[in-house]
Formats: structure tokens, sequence, C-alpha cells
């Protein structure tokens, strides 16, 4: 048998679900490999050995005594820092929840244990999720697999890194402007953001209610799949929770098949600030769909230019609102109560002491947004723009079934590189926002690498809301036409660490 | 577009409860000020008769049984606080002094 933590998450289970290696065995080469490696790529806040441990046995113990096993019973799984696991530290990136340890479970989190999926730990982000590189993480950056000085993306980077570099086959991420989907373009896998409702948020630290999604992260379509269906589905404890049947992503990503497929192409998400090798990657991977069956047509979608800047008042509108929570009275760092300070002052400090700078920043530019006076030319025309956003996908989705764009438009930056240039940083979403303010389904799946850098390139494909099985027979689709070519996936060509 | 000063900003920082120091101040003003500048572009699709979208999905009132399930215990509650005094949250005083 390969690596243990080379195989598949699909791959994985099987093997344990037949016998052939027992889940407890898979958990400890992960758990070594982290123990090897995390020190190169910080992709860990925390590492849950005794619980993974006691996670692998019960399924092994589950086994033995001929109970049925989920699909992915047994898995290891690498989870965002931004979901309440109890009795896990849960910092969210940031030293004002440093050292607290949740009393209660996500539902992702209870779904996950119910499947039997072992949780190695929690992975580094940008703080409260604010972030395309995880380098506003209070703990340092993770760092990208493919090249070690460059950025996994954010901000969900932590998990990117450690599903890249086979640190764990299955990672959760959240998606709130593209916080899924960039890292996986930019570390060469496969990221989903489901329709907006479709995985509880019961549990998730709210960075922007209206927009934030959990999603999964693996190194191929089918295992991305099989994660979804098992965080997905109506949850009583998210009122913003879908009560629909989860789509057939499985069943759509086995099938991995275009033909007859309408594809559109955005025809704004080029030019100007696109690398050139992630153009020239997208426009193979757009031929190589109509080779495959695919049926391509131009799209317009006018209002996606003011995409960007209506995420950028309606996040932060919603961030300053959310993260007012955290005021040191109920739990996490409090700073300044020295038995004579009033209230006030003690959040005061608290908060400019718990916050790191990027977070400060969209508060202040929140509060700005909403303040009286303001608030119709910010706020209110920002949501405007949305519904013109939604208007757009629903006019394209009449004349085809999914979009195709460049994920982001530059491979993995460095280190440092945009980090005191907010504006820069922020661009890196600009073709995955429009999906987060529709709220539609979107993914990332790798199509190349830029000649440039020979970094991976990531096309994202977007359908209607509820219609997540699309991006799947898609994703799958490409992906396999990509393996027949190449005779392997894309990441298997990534630095040895 | 409306631009930004320092002193709105040390007023944004008061209303968001943060200690700025001074250098925050002078950094955050010409950040904002950047920031604000680009995100105004939403204006120009200021058409009176477009309604704004709040929420991708248009629900209301979820509602549940008025039922009582089980919660965190009293102690689970106070387990990550900074201070606890008989079974409650400790915090500053919230009053002046007389």
């Amino acid at each position: 048998m390969p690596e243990l933590t080379s195989l598949s998450a699909a791959e994985t289970a099987r093997a344990i679900a037949h016998g052939e290696v027992a889940a407890a065995e898979v958990a400890r080469a992960h758990l070594d490999r982290i123990a090897a490696l995390d020190d190169k790529l910080h992709a860990f806040l925390y590492v849950d050995t005794e619980g993974a441990m006691a996670a692998a046995r019960a399924v092994d113990a589950a086994r033995a005594a001929g109970e049925p096993l989920g699909p992915l019973a047994g898995v290891p799984l690498a989870l965002k820092d931004v979901f309440t696991q109890r009795d896990v530290p849960t910092t969210c990136g940031s030293k004002i929840l440093e050292g607290w340890r949740p009393p209660y479970d996500s539902t992702v989190v209870r779904r996950l244990r119910a499947a039997g999926v072992v949780i190695l730990g929690k992975t580094n982000m940008d703080e409260f999720a604010m972030g395309s590189s995880t380098e506003n993480s209070a703990f340092g950056p993770s760092r990208n697999p493919w090249d070690l000085e460059r950025v996994p993306g954010g901000s969900s980077g932590g998990s990117s890194a450690a599903v890249a570099s086979q640190l764990a086959p299955l990672g959760i991420g959240t998606d709130t402007g593209g916080s899924i989907r960039q890292p996986a373009s930019v570390t060469g896998i496969v990221g989903v953001k489901p329709t907006y409702g479709g995985v509880s948020r019961y549990g998730l630290v709210a960075f922007s209610s209206s927009l934030d999604q959990a999603g999964p992260l693996g190194r191929t379509v089918l295992d991305a799949a099989l994660l979804h269906e098992v965080i997905a589905g109506h949850d009583p404890l998210d009122s913003t929770s879908i009560d629909v049947p989860v789509p057939p992503v499985v069943e759509s990503a086995r099938q991995a098949d275009v033909r007859g497929l309408r594809v559109g192409v955005v025809k704004e998400f080029a030019g100007e600030g696109y690398q050139p090798g992630v153009e020239a990657r997208f426009r193979d991977a757009v031929a190589l769909l109509a080779e495959i069956g695919a049926e391509i047509v131009e799209v317009s979608c006018p209002s996606f230019r003011y995409a960007l800047p209506a995420y950028y008042l309606i996040a932060p509108s919603e961030c300053s609102s959310n993260l007012a929570r955290f005021d040191g009275m109920r739990y996490g760092l409090r700073v300044g109560d020295d038995g004579t300070a009033g209230v006030e002052e003690v959040m005061a400090k608290t908060r400019e002491a718990g916050f790191g700078a990027e977070v400060k920043r969209r508060i202040m530019l929140g509060t700005y947004a909403l303040s009286s006076g303001y608030y119709d030319a910010y706020y209110g025309q920002a949501q405007k723009v949305r519904t013109l956003i939604s208007r757009d996908f629903d006019a394209a989705f009449r004349t085809v079934d999914v979009l195709v764009s460049p994920t982001t438009p530059t491979t993995a930056f460095k280190i440092g590189e945009r980090v005191d240039d907010p504006m820069a940083m922020y661009l890196a979403d600009l073709c995955t926002i429009p999906s987060n303010l529709a709220g539609n389904a979107a993914m990332s799946v790798p199509c190349g690498l830029a000649d440039e850098d020979g970094l991976p390139v990531g096309l994202q494909i977007m359908a209607p809301t509820l219609a997540d099985d699309r991006v799947y027979r898609a994703g799958a689709a490409v992906e396999a036409e990509l393996v027949r070519r190449r005779g392997h996936l894309l990441i298997e060509e990534a630095a040895a660490l | 577009m409306a631009s930004i000063t320092r002193d709105e900003v040390a007023h944004l920082a008061h209303l968001a409860r943060l200690d700025l120091s001074e250098d925050e101040l002078d950094h955050y003003a010409s950040q904002l000020d950047v920031i604000i500048g680009a995100v105004a572009r939403v204006s120009e699709v200021a058409a009176q008769d477009i309604p704004p979208t709040s929420h991708s999905v248009p629900l209301t009132n979820v509602l549940r049984d008025d039922v009582t399930t089980p919660g965190l215990t009293p102690q689970e509650a106070l387990a990550g606080a900074p201070a606890t005094e008989d079974d409650r949250f400790r915090v500053p005083r919230i009053l002046d002094e007389e």
C-alpha cells in the first residue's frame, strides 16, 4: 500500500472499511507527518493528538463490533479554528480568544463526529477570517507547500496548507468572500463554498453573518463531495439554515460528465490585474471543457465590478456588529481591570490589546458605514448592489447551467508582499465575492500551473442557489480530463517537503 | 464623496470601544480614507427603484416550539469567564463613582 498520508479520503475510508488498515494507524501516520512538517508549514494552531486517537480507535471498535461505518469513517480532517469544538482551544486566529475552550460543539463538529471523521486539530487562519493570506493571524502566517516563501491563501489558509501538504486528506474552511476557494486555488486543491444556508453556522464564530458559509477542502472533487454531504443539511439551531434536501453532490462528482452542459464565461473577469499565466490556464480550461462536450457561451455580468466595493461595506458593517461581543466580560481576554477602571475603559483596552490591525480596520470601516449620515450612501447603496448582482446571476443562469472564471487573479503571492496595502490584499477576492453576495454555490478546482512561476491556478465554477451538484459535476469532469492528460492530480507536482 | 479626518477616526474608535494609540489614529486615518474612496463607487448605481438585499436567502420569522431543551450549566457557562463571583460574571463597575 502507498503511504497512508498520500491516499484520498475516499481511498482511506474504503481501506478502513475493508479492514486493510486501522483508523488508528491512519490517524497516527497523519499526526506523525504533522509533527515532522508543521514547523515549516504552521498549518495548525492546535493538534489534538489524544482526541484524534480516541476518535480513530472508536471507529476501529465500531468496525470490530460489526457496526455500519459512514462513507468517511476514520478519515482524518483539519478543522479551521473558527468552529467551536468542546474543550478544544478555539482562537479564530485572535489573541482576544487565546486560551478559550468552548463549552459546546458547533453543528459542523457534531456532524463530523457522528460520521466518524477524525479531527486532527485546529488550523490557522486570518484573524476572525478577515484576510486572504493567513498573515492576519495573531499567531503568524501559514506557508504554501508549493513554495514556503508564499502564502497558502486565506482566510482558510491553515486548512489549505494542511490538505495540500498531506497533513490531512480533508479540511474544513469558511468562505465569506472567497476564503475557501482562494486558498484552494493557490495551493492546488479543491474547495467549495456551498449555497448559503446549506451548512449550519451554529458554532461558527460569526464574521459577516449574511455571507459566512462553511465548506469542504480536499485533494479531489469526490473527497470534497463526500465531506460536503457529511456537514450539509438543515439545522434547527441556525435560523438561516435551508430546510431542503442536500443536493446530490457525491453522485454528481462520480458522474463527472459535462456533455451538454452550458458553461458561461464571465467576460468581466479578465484583463487588467490578471496574471498572464492565470489567464492562459483559464483559457485552457475553457477549451478543455469544450473538448469534453460542454457548450461554451460568453456571458456579461455588468454589476460584478461593483461586487468588491459592496462587499467591503457589507462585510465590515456586519463584522463591526458581530465583534461587539468580544468585550472582555464573559470569555476571552480582559485587560485593564485594576479595580478602579470602569467597564467601558476595560472594554476599550481589551479590544485594543486583543484585536489585530485588520480587524480594527474593518470594525472602524463598518462603524463608519453604519453611522448616522453615511448609512444610506454606503451600507444602503451596497445592499442595492447586492440586488443587482443577484439579478446578473439570475439572468446568466437563464441561458447557462454554470459560470466559470479564474478563482483569483494571481497565483500565491509572497509573504509580506501585500500586508501593508489593504486594497491590494482585497483584490484577491475579486472573482469570488459575487457568489457570497448572491448566496449561490461555487467551487475552485485546479486547472494547471502558471508558466511564469510554476504555481497552481484554480478554475472557479459557479452554479445557481441549491444547484451545488452542478459545480461537482463540472469540477469532476475537469479534474478527470486533466488527470487523463497529466497522468496524475496536479497536487502531486508540488515540491516534496 | 466625504474624506475621513483623524478626528473622525478617533470618534469611530470611541464608538467601537477601541483604545487606539496616537500612531494608530494617524495610520488608520490615511488607510480608511483610501478604502472609503474606493468603496464609494457603489454610489454609481444609485437608482431609486432598486430594492436593497440584506440577505440572499429570503427567510422571515423562523420560530421553534416553545419547549425547554438542555442548556449549559452555570459552571460550563462561566468556565471561560475572565472573572466570576457567586456563579455570576464579575464585571468592572458600570456606573461612575458618586
